[in-house]
């Protein structure tokens, strides 16, 4: 006999919109489960470059987003100012760069609402010392950098603590059962045992990212249609610049420098592609981008990076744009599904990492009109709180927690990172979605664990013994999970693989092979 | 003041202090050429203590090292281990072990098939030569022992839970005990230390106390190494007269103390028997006369020159600087020696970490003739006077092959006998 659960509202994807949409509802009175069919972030909202767009990059072509993001970002300063840091930006055009565009950039601005102050040559420099002496223009521009993983963190937590709302990782939708007009059932599959559960909802909300087409199209609905836009960054170790540094010039590859804590990235390549899964970053994007980004700032040149990633941006398709990922709108929209014959299921798609609440309260409004619920959305009044285990995703948190701390027996386990035992413990008892067989890649994803010099040689060793070592594993289950976090790491390390990074992966090799022989663990049912 | 300057000459320098760097030089002194070792200790501080052979083919584990070569010699004709032959092969190993057990850290006596050698996280590493502290544990999981496996709290990285986990099914009679390490503070711990402490006598009587109470029946008792610095052979044996059990070590990730133990040995024990050694320095330049080599350092005080008639080169990789890795290629760092690379960065690195086959950039490094002399583009030898060893050879993955501490030993070895018969030819 199948297992079914029930709950008011599904919400499929567990990305900064889904968890916002369960956030917007949770404030409603209304209670959602929030599936996913990885984990928080995995998809978009875990692959982007944590800029929080004051429109500046968009004042040009698209008067319309860029006040969009001008009246988000705002909001979001004031009411998640934990998840931000308002370091500011600046848009500067080099040698080379078309002066035409670079004069028409105030006014521009100035339609969309945004400030924007003209820098002489001298200020701009004094402010980033880093900049080419190549610069003939620049503007400051209130722009500002947002961490995903620590929005969706306290989305969620904020929404468990308001009505017992949750979520549910590695749970694939995989279809619906429709009759009169209505979903009835979602159909899941738990990815981690092969359990086929069914989902009983009063209303259905697809926010699964580049996944949304599909997941319509499993509906029935084929009104969704998108274009995949890949795009690639890389992440240095150090922070480069102390704000975010724009390219001016309509947008091309590694044209933007953000700071992220104590490191900086850059990009983004654009590269439309056919299928949002299994993609990788690639040698020759980096090598673009790397390339673009000098003439900005060329200290890139020999800076040292430590990790590459990618993500895909959803476009909404329209005319014209099915070649250029960057000229379809990136604007977002919000599909009713009631052409499509369905009364109870809605999609949005499209859209940023910025505009996240402003989609989540047009989703919100649907949901709750169509629930006959009429209390409003209160997003863009009430503060996010700040959860407390959420915080060990901030860098140099954990540093500095454990030097408070200061207890002798609280074991260092990441020591890049200063990530202590305690704050594994915390994780496994408390964080969102934890669950008893938590991974190393779960863990990870909710601390800096990995995320240092070291590239997760020496802590994925450690932190697997840990677990071990608590009973979280009996097998070489926890083997098998140190090979994949391992594996999935090395895709974002293998592009920047060069000079210093070098010697790091040569050990991390030696570790990781000879002295635990993970090359050679096998599955049960795997040949060996 | 003024900073000192110091001459020395030599028929042979050896410019690296990795196994293949010291096994040179041991080779050296045992045919009385006299010899000069520079190079700052490096990765040997990494390592588990076994010396490994050729352990994994992309076929899996080998049992048989010497068959396995034979086939290597077919599959792989450019390896450097399958350009020796197994009777030079089987010899150097066995000075090596020799000499180390000579010098006090007891190796076994290399065999006709290898060992499975006991990983921390519960997983074997087949090798021909332990230390003889390892040598019980892997007698333990072959005939599936009783056997108590003990940790200590504040030691990150060695879980006896974790070993018996991943045993499960090959090696089931294994308890676990966990304990804290007499007379340390409570906190963070780390091998070295307790393999200092347990030099001291009374120390080790504790530590044989608490071993006394945790077994419950159990003959076999595994430790994560730290069974002494200097003479860990005495410590295995008096912890086993206190206890009356088989004691054995299993290597712990690094900072570990099996490395650290080969390195402290070779530091104190070689230029005693004849070795002039400068384990700090860095080699800056290297130039080549006419019928001398002049290699040039410089320490904090002063500089250094040595003046050889030959010369080999072991300094390793990328991670102990022998090789570096620009974004537009890969570069031999003192000579810059032609280095056979993949084509292009997009080849150095498959996209899948864990794949079987490798990863070509391991496959990068030097190539030599018969005799060890490295060549240049046109595949002449860059000098009759220079010869290289060890890990910065091209033509081998000593990580995913396990054939690390075999192809140091055998291809030093090798270069020595060419060296040799240069000088006395
Ligand atoms: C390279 C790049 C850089 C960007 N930079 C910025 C920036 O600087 N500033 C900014 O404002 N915006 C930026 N964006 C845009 C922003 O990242 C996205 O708009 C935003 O993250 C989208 O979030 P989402 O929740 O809608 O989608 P996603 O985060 O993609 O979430 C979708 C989720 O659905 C899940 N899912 C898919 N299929 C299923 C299924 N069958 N069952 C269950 N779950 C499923 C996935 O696992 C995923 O977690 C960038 C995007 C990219 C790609
Ligand atoms: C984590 C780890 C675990 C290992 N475990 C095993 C194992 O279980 N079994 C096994 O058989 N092998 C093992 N090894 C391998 C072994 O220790 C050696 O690294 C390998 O055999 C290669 O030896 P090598 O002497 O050629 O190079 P290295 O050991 O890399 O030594 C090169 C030396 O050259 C020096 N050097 C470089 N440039 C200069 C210069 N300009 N001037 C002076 N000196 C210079 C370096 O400082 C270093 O001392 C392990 C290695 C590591 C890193």
């Amino acid at each position: 006999m199948i297992r079914t659960v029930e709950t008011q509202v599904l919400i499929i994807g567990a990305g900064v919109t889904g968890t916002g949409i369960m956030r917007d509802l949770a404030l409603r009175g209304i209670k959602c489960l929030l599936i996913d069919r990885q984990d928080l972030n995995a998809g978009a909202s875990g692959g982007n470059h944590g800029l929080l767009h004051s429109g500046g990059r968009y004042a040009s072509s698209d008067t319309e987003t860029a006040a969009e993001c001008r009246h988000e970002s705002d909001l979001l300063k004031r009411l998640a100012p934990q998840c931000i840091d308002d370091c500011g930006g600046m848009f500067v055009a080099v040698d080379g760069d078309d002066p035409e565009f670079a004069e028409n950039f105030p006014e521009a601005c100035a339609k969309a609402g945004i400030e924007c102050e003209s820098l002489s040559i001298a200020e701009a420099k004094s402010r980033e010392p880093q900049l080419s002496d190549k610069v003939f223009a620049a503007y400051a521009i209130p722009d500002a950098t947002v961490d995903p993983f620590r929005l969706t963190l306290e989305n969620v937590n904020h929404s468990m603590q308001l009505n017992g709302s949750s979520f549910m990782p590695h749970m694939q939708l995989t279809g619906f059962e429709v009759a009169q007009g209505m979903i009835k059932y979602a159909n899941v599959l738990d990815t981690r045992n092969n359990e086929s559960i069914r989902i009983a909802a009063e209303q259905f909300v697809n926010a699964a990212g580049c996944w949304a087409m599909n997941i319509a199209q499993m509906a029935g609905c084929d009104d969704v249609s998108l274009v995949y836009s890949k795009g690639t960054l890389i992440v240095s170790n150090t922070r480069i610049t102390s704000g975010v540094v724009n390219r001016l010039r309509p947008p091309g590859d590694g044209d933007i420098l953000v700071p992220g804590g104590t490191v900086s990235l850059l990009g983004t390549s654009s590269l439309t592609i056919d299928d949002p899964d299994n993609i990788h970053p690639s040698i020759d994007e980096v090598d673009r981008i790397l390339s673009e980004g000098e003439a900005m700032l060329p200290v890139l040149g020999s800076s040292r990076f430590i990790r590459a990633f990618c993500g895909v941006r959803p476009l909404i398709r329209s005319a014209g744009s099915a070649s250029d990922g960057r000229k379809a709108s990136r604007g977002f929209s919000l599909f009713d599904h009631e052409d499509q014959g369905l009364g109870n299921f809605v999609t949005i798609a499209g859209g940023k990492l910025t505009t996240f609440r402003l989609m989540a309260e047009k989703t919100g409004d649907l949901v709750a009109a169509r629930l006959g619920n009429d209390k409003g959305c209160q997003t863009a009044t009430v503060p996010l709180p700040s959860g407390g285990v959420v915080h060990w995703s901030e860098p140099g948190l954990a540093a500095r927690n454990w030097c408070k701390k200061a207890d002798p027996s609280d074991l260092i386990l990441c020591e890049c990172e200063m990530v202590p035992q305690s704050s594994v413990d915390e994780i496994l008892l408390q964080a969102p979605g934890a669950e008893d067989h938590m991974s190393l890649k779960a863990i990870a994803l909710r601390s800096r664990i990995g995320k240092g010099a070291c590239q997760g040689a020496f802590c994925s060793m450690r932190v697997t013994s840990y677990l071990y070592d608590r009973g979280v594993y009996e097998d070489n289950e926890g083997m098998l999970m140190m090979r994949d976090f391992v594996n999935e790491r090395f895709k974002g390390i293998r592009p920047v693989l060069w000079d210093r990074q070098i010697p790091q992966m040569e050990l991390a090799e030696t570790l990781h092979c000879g002295m635990t022989g993970l090359d050679l663990v096998n599955k049960k049912d795997e040949p060996s | 003041m003024k900073r000192g300057y110091r001459h020395i000459k030599t028929r042979l320098a050896v410019i690296g202090a990795g196994i293949a760097g010291f096994a040179a030089s041991i080779f050296a002194l045992e045919k009385a050429i006299p010899v000069v070792q520079l190079g700052h200790t490096g990765a040997i501080a990494y390592t588990t203590g076994y010396l490994d052979l050729f352990g994994v083919s992309e076929a899996g584990i080998i049992d048989d090292p010497w068959a396995g070569l034979e086939q290597l010699r077919r599959t792989e004709p450019e390896h450097p281990l399958s350009r020796l032959a197994n009777e030079d092969i089987l010899t150097a190993f066995e000075i090596f072990t020799t000499v180390l057990s000579k010098m006090g850290i007891g190796y076994t006596v290399p065999g006709s098939e290898n060992l499975h050698g006991l990983l921390p996280a519960g997983l074997i590493k087949p090798t021909l030569s332990v230390p003889a502290t390892m040598l019980s544990g892997i007698k333990a999981m072959r005939r599936n022992e009783k056997t108590l496996i003990i940790d200590f709290e504040g030691l990150a990285g060695f879980s006896a839970l974790e070993f018996k986990a991943n045993f499960a099914g090959k090696w089931d009679q294994i308890s676990t005990h966990k304990m804290s390490f007499p007379g340390l503070p409570s906190g963070q711990a780390y091998a070295e230390t307790m393999a200092r402490a347990i030099e001291v006598a009374d120390t080790r009587q504790q530590l044989a106390e608490k071993i006394i109470q945790a077994v419950n029946g159990e003959k076999y008792v595994g430790l994560p190494a730290m069974l002494g610095m200097h003479e860990p052979d005495e410590v295995h044996a008096d912890l086993e007269r206190l206890t009356g059990l088989e004691i054995f070590e299993i290597p712990t990730i690094p900072p570990a103390v099996p490395g650290i133990r080969l390195r402290e040995m070779f530091e104190r024990v070689l230029p005693a028997r004849g070795l002039v050694l400068e384990p700090q320095l860095k080699v800056k330049h290297v130039d080549f006369a006419d019928q001398k080599v002049h290699l040039f350092l410089s320490g904090p005080l002063e500089d250094l020159e040595v003046e050889a008639e030959t010369v080999i080169l072991a300094t390793g990789r990328f991670l102990s600087g022998g090789l570096n890795a620009g974004r537009n290629g890969l570069d031999e760092n003192l000579l810059d020696l032609h280095v056979s690379q993949p084509p292009t960065r997009n080849d150095w690195y498959r996209l899948d970490y864990m794949d079987r086959r490798g990863h070509a950039i391991n496959r990068a490094g030097i190539e030599t003739d018969i005799d060890m002399r490295p060549l240049d583009v046109n595949g002449r030898p860059y000098s009759d006077r220079l010869f290289a060893a060890g890990a910065i050879l091209a033509h081998q993955d000593w990580v995913r092959q396990r054939c690390g501490a075999g192809l140091a030993i055998a291809t030093a070895y090798q270069a020595v006998e060419a060296a040799g018969r240069f000088l006395h030819g």
